[in-house]
């Protein structure tokens, strides 16, 4: 009798529903901003109030902005591996210092093994966290030669990441013209 | 007097220290009001099943802030999703658009509603054929006859 193997087909359907959910990570929510021009900003550099870094003045080069903070325990994690990718010297990353005391910031940088950022823009109240959709520090948005997002990580990046994703994107773009 | 003045001076320059944590903006009961039920609108995307209204977390404070701050600015609530929307995505919002990528989510409880009101019609039109077709054929009549004779001969 075919009638039988109705509700066994339905807990195979369900089952495979349920097995795909359990694999991803709900803290991974689709962003918004892959493809669309990074928000502006102007923001003071953390090294010298006096100077500024903003979006627009990156224009032309393939960058990383990594949203960091002293209070955030996982970018602990993600630190020596921004290091490393500091040491390359062929990569351009730029820190969001965010929501954060400035001299926080510099005694953790100091303290965690340097700093690995060419210029680091704080944002102190987080609104420019907010225009970027930041809810989950670290978060790195890649972001190409005209100024568009192309890649976000969210939460550390590991070398599996940095090795499988990142610097093979930062490759084709650099050489995108 | 001296003393006085120094010790003014001090209180006043601790008053911008404190004063970092955002205060709420709006004093005005009517625009809170209307704040409040918009962050009911908006989850947190920090604590995923909390709206920014329930959330105790830095940036549910900060979003709310923003949600007074541009009430206030004159902003309708639809101008306030769709930046909201903007920067968190269709995630942020705790009663999805109907879209097409939400069709599904929508129609799905009417079409297993329809779905299970047609199994039902289907199977009690069944039924009730089976029983209307209760009617015995031939076959069934000349079999039970010869059931009932072959019972006869054998309390003969």
């Amino acid at each position: 009798m075919w009638k039988w193997y109705i509700p066994l087909g339905i807990f195979l359907v369900l089952g495979v529903f349920l097995a795909v959910g359990l694999t991803l990570n709900p803290r991974e929510v689709p962003t918004p901003f892959i493809g669309k021009p990074a928000p502006a900003f102007q923001l003071s550099q953390l090294d010298d109030f006096q100077k500024t870094i903003s979006p627009e003045d990156l224009k032309g080069k393939v960058w990383l902005l990594n949203v960091w903070a002293s209070w955030c325990v996982a970018c602990r994690a993600e630190h020596p591996v921004l290091l490393e990718m500091a040491r390359r010297g062929d990569l351009n990353i730029y820190g969001l210092n965010y929501k954060d005391q400035p001299n926080d910031a510099k005694g953790w940088l100091a303290q965690h093994g340097g700093n690995p950022y060419t210029a680091i823009a704080v944002d102190f109240d987080g609104r420019v966290g907010i225009d970027y959709g930041v809810y989950g520090v670290p978060e790195t948005f890649l972001i190409d030669k005209q100024g568009v997002i192309r890649h976000k990580v969210i939460g550390p990046i590991t070398r599996e990441e940095l090795n499988g994703k990142l610097l093979p994107m930062i490759k084709q773009l650099e050489q995108q013209g | 007097m001296r003393y006085l003045i120094l010790l003014s001076v001090l209180v006043l320059s601790s008053l911008p220290v404190q004063a970092k944590e955002a205060q709420p903006l709006a004093l005005d009961p009517e625009l809170e009001a209307r704040a409040n039920a918009l962050s009911r609108e908006l989850r947190c995307l920090v604590c995923q099943n909390q709206t920014i209204a329930d959330s105790e977390a830095e940036l549910a404070k900060d979003l709310k802030q923003q949600v007074r701050e541009q009430l206030k600015a004159g902003r309708s609530n639809d101008e306030i999703v769709d930046y909201m929307v903007q920067r968190y995505g269709d995630f942020v919002l705790y009663r999805p658009r109907i879209q097409p990528t939400t069709l599904l989510l929508w129609a799905g409880p009417a079409l297993l509603f329809v779905g299970g009101v047609l199994i039902l019609l289907v199977s009690m039109r069944n039924r009730a054929a089976r029983a209307a077709s209760a009617e015995p054929s031939a076959e069934d009549i000349s079999r039970a006859e010869r059931l009932l004779q072959s019972e006869q001969e054998g309390k003969a």
